[in-house]
């Protein structure tokens, strides 16, 4: 067995718990971590198409390599957003339920904030 | 089986193991802890594939300042997750799990039955080297060959950074995002805040400098950067800025604006956008990576520090 192997059914695996834990966790910060994993599976099947793409003397295809530093990059950034968005939530209804139709809890936020 | 192959068995299997527990375990401060040490064992998985530029970033971004940034959610949100009692239905969960299962399953078998011999760019790359003077050939393909996606991910992560701040209350807008940390002045982490910066700060400039011909560059070195300001922030040596002030501004726009301004000089002088004159490439890139890493380290601090709660005084 090879590392192409071993770590392409290990990353196929990360995407598939990643999509699971999406679904069926009701948590909104455990569905970004879920997402977190499901994009962390995504990148390392592209690092085994660059693992097997190595020559020139390269161990590793440079091209997958780079678009997937930017994807490790914007991967935080909309991370970040999505839990500033969180923390909003909560500080605005004081919950951070996902259901529709849930009271906010008496004005914890000046109107129009 | 050799050594290699075990040592790589084991790592993927305890990867997967870190991977089971964050998705499974009940309590969100456990999973979030489960994640950061994820990422930081992805980044060996990374190095095992011979691609240490990606391991480095997936280590400073994705397990270090992710975790910084999911560690702070959750503590905060601790107290409203425990009135949550809305787990999806039996039958949400059995159709998820073999959703995720035949994705699962799918991905893998497109990863055995991948075409031999796997198509590559290498060559491509190492044959076009000359053009920017630099060997790493990462840098290479993030700088000159693929600019264009490094300079759009510029703008992306300014974007999120607007996002971010378009979050404020009125009464906070322009002031500086985050709680003030206090700690104490005589304990271990204003100790460490205060030894720490000086070698994180040359590390990360060594990093940059490095990165045009060995692993590294401007992303991870940004990282370092980014994490030791967050340090002096989180022991209360410093306070962030008020996103008012026109100078964090201006930083914050410095990466992707002369990246732009060098990319329409191109269009201009060159042959296209983004295309560097071969003499001048490697001063030029090194030159955007400058104040890349600026830009990157601001941005990523504050994403972290998140949207500004505190009205400037």
């Amino acid at each position: 067995m090879s590392a192409v192997t071993v770590f392409g059914i290990c990353a196929a695996t990360m995407v598939g718990l990643g999509l699971y834990g999406l679904i069926t966790n009701p948590q909104p910060l455990r569905k970004i971590i879920a997402f977190n994993l499901m994009g962390s599976g995504v990148f390392l099947l592209f690092g085994i198409i660059g693992r097997r793409g190595a020559a020139a003397g390269m161990g590793n295809d440079p091209v997958p390599q780079a678009l997937v530093i930017t994807g490790v990059v914007v991967a935080f950034s909309a991370t970040a957003l999505a839990i500033a968005l969180l923390l909003r939530l909560s500080q605005t209804t004081g919950s951070t339920t996902l259901k529709t139709g849930v009271q906010p809890s008496a004005a914890s936020d000046p109107p129009g904030g | 089986m050799s050594v290699a192959t075990a040592f790589e068995i084991v790592l993927a299997a305890v990867v997967l193991g870190l991977g089971i527990w964050t998705t499974a375990v009940r309590e969100t401060y456990s999973a979030t802890v489960g994640f950061v040490a994820y990422g930081l064992l992805v980044a060996l998985v990374w190095v095992r594939l011979d691609a240490v530029d990606v391991a480095l970033t997936e280590a400073a971004i994705g397990g270090g300042l992710g975790g910084v940034l999911l560690l702070g959610a959750a503590a905060r949100l601790r107290n409203t997750e425990l009135v949550l009692t809305e787990a999806p239905g039996k039958a949400t969960q059995v159709a998820a799990a073999v959703l995720a299962a035949l994705t699962g399953a799918a991905l893998a078998g497109a990863v055995l039955l991948l075409p031999d011999p796997a198509p590559t760019l290498a060559p491509t790359v190492v044959e076009h080297a000359w053009a920017t003077g630099m060997t790493n050939p990462v840098t290479n393909v993030l700088m000159a060959f693929r600019a264009m996606d490094t300079m759009l991910e510029k703008v992306v992560l300014l974007l999120a950074i607007v996002g971010v701040w378009s979050l404020a209350t009125d009464g906070a807008w322009g002031g500086h995002p985050g709680p003030r940390h206090r700690a104490d002045p005589h304990g271990v982490l204003v100790f460490l805040a205060r030894l720490l910066p000086p070698v994180g700060i040359v590390v990360g400039i060594y990093i940059l400098w490095t990165g045009a011909n060995h692993p590294g560059g401007a992303f991870q070195g940004g990282a370092i950067l980014a994490s030791m300001w967050l340090l002096t922030i989180m022991a209360g040596l410093t306070d962030t800025p008020p996103v008012s002030s026109r100078r964090w501004r201006l930083v914050l726009v410095a990466g992707p604006g002369l990246f732009l301004v060098v990319g329409l000089a191109g269009l201009w002088l060159g042959a296209a956008f983004l295309a560097y004159p071969p003499a001048q490439a490697k001063p030029l890139i090194l030159g955007i990576e400058v104040a890349m890493i600026l830009t990157i380290a601001v941005t990523l601090g504050l994403l972290i520090a998140g949207a500004p709660e505190r009205s400037v005084k």
